[in-house]
């Protein structure tokens, strides 16, 4: 069995890097592709990794709603826009070159900056613990419930957030 | 194979997903400032959010696994970004029906 154990552990490392990679590599093209179609379908390769992360850490349910609200809704929406604002086919403009070399040295500095951060600081306070997997059930009660660390009023004000959206959408959108 | 081995064993580091959400955050704000198109500016964005999200969620599995304060924000941020993509793209074409382009060089009035 702690053979087993160890296998699995060594799979899940393997999914991991293949998943970090296959990330790593979208999100850098999403932002440098000349055509506007194409950044599109890599963001959403990038969404669809970020939901194989958090099933790797165990979040079965944020996984789902990734899928569901990420890939499906708002990538809909993406491609929507694009087809209604692009002639197919034609490339889009970047900055100046002197801009697009200015924005590179900035996050390759920051990606310096925050990555020094983590490999010196981070694993002096974090504890390895096991996932236990979470129970959809408690998820359900701890965002509809009134008490300390419960979330109902989040809840529902996402609600209602939600709705001024719709409305303010189609009335921003619509035909005069 | 035996350094492959020592360093494919034992649970995956913090500081790797930590490195997957740095990269993507960063490629965000590449994009963000790159970028002339509003819509390639909004798949920016959506890669930070997306990035901050992933953080949220490691925090959480992490440091507190106990708590779910963190899956708990990461959900709400994802609602608040569909939200923003809906009213942003509605804006985006509303101006591009009012002024035939989406480039951010040629949005200089904001009525008809």
């Amino acid at each position: 069995m702690g053979d087993l154990g160890g296998l699995n552990i060594m799979a899940e490392q393997i999914i991991f890097y293949i998943l970090a990679v296959l990330i790593a590599i979208f999100s850098v093209l999403a932002v440098t592709s000349k055509h506007i179609i194409r950044s599109a379908t890599y963001l959403l390769f990038v969404l669809l990794g970020t939901a194989g992360l958090y099933i790797l850490l165990g979040y079965y349910y944020l996984f789902a709603v990734q899928i569901a609200v990420y890939a499906g809704g708002v990538m809909v929406l993406f491609i929507f826009a694009i087809l209604l604002t692009n002639r197919p086919g034609e490339k889009v403009k970047s900055e100046r070159k002197d801009r697009r070399i200015a924005a590179g040295i900035t996050s390759l500095a920051g990606i310096a900056f925050c990555g020094h951060i983590i490999y010196w600081n981070i694993n002096k306070v974090y504890s390895l613990v096991v996932p236990d997997e979470q129970k959809v059930q408690e998820i359900g009660l701890n965002l509809m419930g009134t008490e300390k660390y419960q979330y109902l009023l989040p809840f529902e004000f996402i609600s209602v957030l939600l709705l001024a959206c719709i409305v303010g959408a189609i009335m921003i959108a619509r035909r005069r | 194979m035996d350094i492959l081995n020592n360093m494919l064993s034992g649970q995956v580091p913090i500081e790797a997903y930590l490195g997957v959400s740095l990269i993507m955050f960063f490629a965000g704000i590449y994009g963000f400032l790159s970028r002339k198109n509003l819509l390639m500016i909004l798949v920016s964005i959506e890669l930070m959010l997306n990035a901050a999200d992933i953080n949220f969620v490691v925090f959480n599995r992490y440091l507190y696994p106990g708590q779910m304060e963190g899956f708990f924000f990461a959900l709400f941020a994802i609602a608040i970004a569909a939200c923003e993509t809906a009213v942003a793209i509605a804006i985006i074409i509303n101006i591009y029906r009012n002024l035939t382009s989406v480039e951010v060089g040629e949005l200089d009035e904001m009525k008809e």
